[in-house]
């Protein structure tokens, strides 16, 4: 009855090979290779510019092989639960992360002006980061159990869903990741099918709310920043440096950059800043247009694989849920680029496996493992 | 399935494919918009961020806040700013780092630890960032350098501050000291704002109220030509300097103090009883914080610590000793509070204590004659075992345990200080938790007299003593008494915290206890008569903690015991008895009798405080 799939239904994808024993065997370890080769050669890649943009201290790269090495095991234990077995814990792990955000925020440790850390005595852990998984996961949950396109009860329901935990990441205050989650959230009825007209009325409707966040909502600091990004010259000694810093940067890299180690404006104002969310200037310094494109390329060659597999998902909800994964990461990306080069205001947010650093790395890591999990538990039925 | 099902399933997917192309369009046009932005920085600008990058490069530099003052509450400088001069390296104008590190250690003394130090910044900082290599340069060789500075380019003498204790072994156990920022202190500490900063609060006040000590950086934004060289300014944001912090202490008792502990080991500190505020805290030996400062040498610094008068040990709030008799006032006001003894109870003293349990051994007064009757009074004006053997018996453990807490005893007191001890006030559960073993009724009978497992620190005892003077208002010690506001000149006054006041039965008790302490010192057969003086009253007690323990039987015989493995002495006090304004708890270690090493320190640092009150 049921076989592994051996092949690719959707076109020709690199390091996937017709050598069905080895494929049996990758399927049977839960292992996608097209995915799990494309995060790796990025993850070297970063390394490589995380050499150059920490000062070249060698310790530095090795912790963050280290958490990378983590990661791919998060990934790769993540990938061995099937499908139907997340799609049965999402409601709890949903609740359990509500319970923590609102732990945090009535007792939760205050750090950097902001509170994001729950203490679980040994243990200090960001309920947010949990609700980047525990949201697209209870989305799809909810809304594949109607049929799509969903109607304005489901919709209704689901942005409930998605905007209880949006709002309490909004108060503690973390922006960017309230942002990122809400995003995840809205990628799944947008897949789901809702209507176009409802896309656009919700567009409009942001573009009369921006006001009032702006006024009611955000905080200084976070006012600060898109003052910043509006204009830079305004606080040149503040955000404002990071950003002319880092366009003088990227700009002087030209077509081929000045060559690795040989940058000199990527040592930043901010000497933590150039190796974590401003790591990408480094790469435009010394690697040029050329460096970019190959990670520009890289990252697409993994949400292309992402959405590949969200295509080939056999339920509503695997559908969903990878095609929601996929999206936000590339949200990510497209956020921290946009910053760096000026386009987008400074929101924090790290280039994903390429900053150092590893609260969000693991979480991300876990979403592929979600995707490769959706992607070799299929079952092929025979017609 | 049925086929409307499977119709259904079909029209989702197709749907589903329609949406996930769309977004894979937009995932492709966004991606398009960033190489757009990315095309028009480094093909259509790169020639004027190349220019920006090369020849006009806007540096952002640091400038330190100046370290707040400290002051004694007489507005007497313990630690202050001085002018020194440190040799200062920018790695991009050095065209041979190693030559010139070469050349450099040939003029000046220049050791290895300056070195790996100065290679670790290397690797940390920009490289037109100024790197320190040599701090405290002398006139000297400042002038050496001068005469050769053509031959360094790159390299510079910077004028800097440094910081200084005038008064040196004085503070160094108040005060603490500051020293260079450690990778350790890295981890701890908001990075920005330590930028150009060098130093940082290690101990004492200079580490527990670092943040408002520090201040908070300012940045100078310069443009600058190719090699790092200042073009013009461009803008600045001056540093908000530290706070200046007065402490509580008064630096004069504390000089009366330290010299009346002359060559001995040990701890006083004097606090008001009412505020908490400390007058005097002091553990000796003591060392000269200043050697910290520049950075210790390590010959030097391995004498200090590895010295078994060990001076670097804040014994005042780190040493934790069994408190002896001093403990006796505290157990006699729990049996009087409790309903076990009346003020008028006596017990006949042979010298000897036959519990009614079982036991292996007499328990001994320190006087093998014996006290005979003894009364609450005279147990503690004589500072009688035995009675205090009978007295514990009847509390038992639990009673004790719960009744001296309330005085502070086995917890930390909160003192503005780091690394305070907590002592130990042992209890039937503290025992099976730790040791795993039942609490035994001749570990009461020790109890009672100070010794067995209770330790406190000389801190705990002045707050215990203090709480006693005011009739049960327990405060948290503090040092800090008043700092500069942060803006404009005016000063802030710290509150001291509120108190804590213990639920007491009848205050006739506690007039009864200060009453017999009063006769240790103004009583004609007190243990501490020899600083009675006419001026006013003290009320205190006196102590001796064994070292090790005797044997049964066998004779102590201190001027056969090597120093070392002396008693120590220890006395608690305060005064004038009737309205205390000073309470002193002090040990010097291996002192052998509370009464004579003891009370006399006590008797010096009460009458000075006093004098000098009445005086002013």
């Amino acid at each position: 009855m049921a076989e592994p799939q051996a092949g690719n239904k959707a076109g020709p994808v690199p390091f996937a090979s017709a050598d069905p024993h080895r494929d049996r065997m990758l399927q049977r370890l839960h292992i996608d290779l097209p995915l799990l080769a494309g995060l790796m050669i990025l993850s070297g890649f970063g390394l490589v510019i995380l050499y150059s943009a920490g000062g070249q201290d060698s310790a530095l790269v090795v912790r963050q092989a280290l958490r990378l090495a983590i990661g791919f095991v998060v990934a790769l234990l993540v990938a061995q639960i099937p499908p139907h077995g997340l799609k049965h814990w999402t409601p709890w792990l949903y609740g359990f992360g509500l319970l923590l955000l609102v732990a945090v925020l009535i007792s939760g440790e205050i750090g950097k002006g902001a509170q994001r850390w729950l203490n679980l005595g040994l243990l200090r852990f960001q309920p947010s980061e949990l609700m980047k998984i525990a949201v697209p996961l209870m989305a799809a949950h909810y809304v594949s159990r109607f049929h799509f396109p969903p109607g304005p009860r489901v919709i209704a329901i689901s942005t409930l869903l998605i905007a209880l935990p949006v709002l309490l990441i909004v108060e503690q205050p973390d922006l960017g990741t309230a942002l990122l989650i809400a995003s995840s959230g809205c990628f799944v009825l947008l897949l789901a099918g809702i209507s176009k007209r409802l896309i656009l009325s919700v567009i409009t409707l942001q573009a009369v709310a921006a006001p009032l966040i702006w006024y009611f909502v955000m905080h200084d600091y976070q006012r600060r920043r898109v003052i910043t990004f509006l204009n830079p010259e305004n606080d040149p000694l503040g955000a404002g440096y990071h950003i002319i810093q880092s366009k003088i940067a990227i700009g002087s890299g030209g077509w081929f950059g000045k060559g690795w180690l040989n940058g000199t404006q990527a040592y930043l104002d901010f000497l933590p800043e150039s190796s974590t969310d401003f790591i990408f200037a480094v790469l435009g310094e010394e690697f040029g247009l050329m460096g970019i494109l190959a990670l520009l390329a890289c990252y697409l060659y993994i949400v292309w694989r992402g959405m590949q597999i969200a295509l080939q998902a056999q339920d509503s909800f695997s559908r969903l849920l990878a095609g929601s994964l996929t999206l936000t990461f590339f949200i990510y990306l497209f956020v921290n680029i946009g910053m760096v080069s000026g386009l987008l205001p400074v929101v924090g947010l790290p280039l994903p496996l390429i900053s150092y650093g590893g609260s969000s790395m693991v979480t991300m890591m876990a979403a592929f493992g979600i995707l490769m999990s959706i992607h070799t538990h299929r079952k092929l039925v025979s017609t | 399935m049925s086929d409307k099902e499977i119709i259904h399933g079909y029209r989702e997917l197709q749907l589903f494919k329609i949406r996930a192309i769309a977004a894979l369009i937009v995932v492709l046009l966004l991606t398009l918009v960033l190489v757009a932005r990315l095309f028009y920085l480094q093909v259509l600008s790169h020639q004027r961020f190349t220019t920006m990058s090369q020849n006009n490069r806007v540096t952002i530099s640091p400038v330190p806040p100046t370290r707040g003052l400290i002051y004694d509450r007489n507005g007497v400088i313990l630690a202050e700013n001085v002018p020194a001069y440190r040799l200062e390296l920018i790695p991009e104008r050095i065209a041979d780092m190693e030559m010139t590190l070469h050349q450099l250690r040939r003029l000046i003394p220049i050791d290895d630890r300056d070195i790996e130090r100065f290679h670790r910044d290397l690797r940390r900082k920009r490289p037109f960032d100024s790197i320190p290599l040599r701090m405290g340069l002398s006139d000297e060789e400042v002038a050496i350098f001068a005469a050769n500075r053509y031959r360094f380019p790159g390299v510079e003498i910077q004028a800097g501050l440094r910081r200084h204790y005038p008064l040196g072994r004085l503070t160094a156990h108040v005060v603490g000291y500051v020293g260079r920022i450690s990778e350790s202190d890295l981890g701890t500490i908001d990075t920005t704002n330590y930028r150009g900063s060098t130093h940082i609060g290690k101990t004492g006040i200079e580490l527990s109220h670092e943040r408002i000590l520090h201040g908070t950086v300012g940045y100078l934004q310069a443009e600058t030509d190719v090699l790092g060289r200042r073009l013009r300014i461009l803008n600045q944001t001056p540093p908000r300097p530290g706070r200046d912090l007065w402490l509580s202490i008064d630096i004069r008792l504390q000089r009366i103090a330290m010299e009346a502990f002359g060559a001995e080991n040990g701890a006083l500190v004097a606090m008001d009883p009412a505020s908490g505020e400390i007058l005097a805290l002091v553990s000796m030996p003591s060392y000269d914080p200043n050697l910290f400062v520049t950075g210790i040498d390590s010959d030097t610094y391995d004498r200090l610590r590895n010295s078994p008068d060990r001076p670097l040990f804040n014994r005042a709030i780190k040493g934790q000793y069994p408190p002896g008799s001093t403990i006796k006032p505290f157990v006699g006001l729990a049996g009087l509070e409790l309903g076990k003894i009346g003020s008028d109870d006596a017990v006949i003293c042979r010298g000897v204590y036959i519990p009614e349990f079982p036991s292996k051994r007499p328990f001994r007064d320190w006087k093998r004659s014996g006290h005979g009757y003894t009364d609450l009074e005279r147990s503690i004006v004589e500072s009688c075992d035995v009675y205090y053997y009978e007295l514990a018996y009847r509390l038992g453990i639990d009673r004790i345990s719960s009744f001296l807490a309330r005085f502070g005893f086995g917890r930390p007191t909160g003192i503005d200080l780091p690394g305070e001890a907590s002592g130990l006030l042992p209890s039937r559960e503290w025992k099976q938790r730790k040791r795993g073993q039942p609490w035994y009724p001749g570990e009461t009978l020790i109890t009672g007299i100070g010794q067995g497992y209770t330790l406190a620190t000389p801190l705990q005892l002045a707050v215990a003593t203090a709480t006693l003077a005011t009739g049960g208002r327990r405060r948290q010690p503090a040092l800090l008494r008043a700092s500069t506001a942060i803006h404009g000149n005016s000063l802030q006054t710290h509150q001291p915290r509120t108190a804590n006041q213990m639920s007491i039965i009848d205050h006739a008790n506690w007039r009864t206890i200060t009453h017999s302490m009063v006769q240790v010192v103004h009583g004609p057969r007190g243990t501490a008569r020899r600083i009675a003086t006419e001026r006013f009253r003290i009320a205190g007690k006196t102590g001796t903690s064994q070292v090790f323990g005797l044997k049964e039987d066998e004779e102590y015989d201190a001027s056969k015991l090597a120093k070392r493995l002396r008693d120590h002495a220890l006395f608690i006090a305060f005064a004038p008895a009737e309205n205390p304004r000073i309470a002193v708890a002090l040990i010097v270690e291996n002192g052998g009798s509370g009464g004579a090493v003891a009370s006399p320190i006590a008797g010096r640092v009460i009458e000075a405080y006093l004098q000098e009150r009445s005086d002013g």
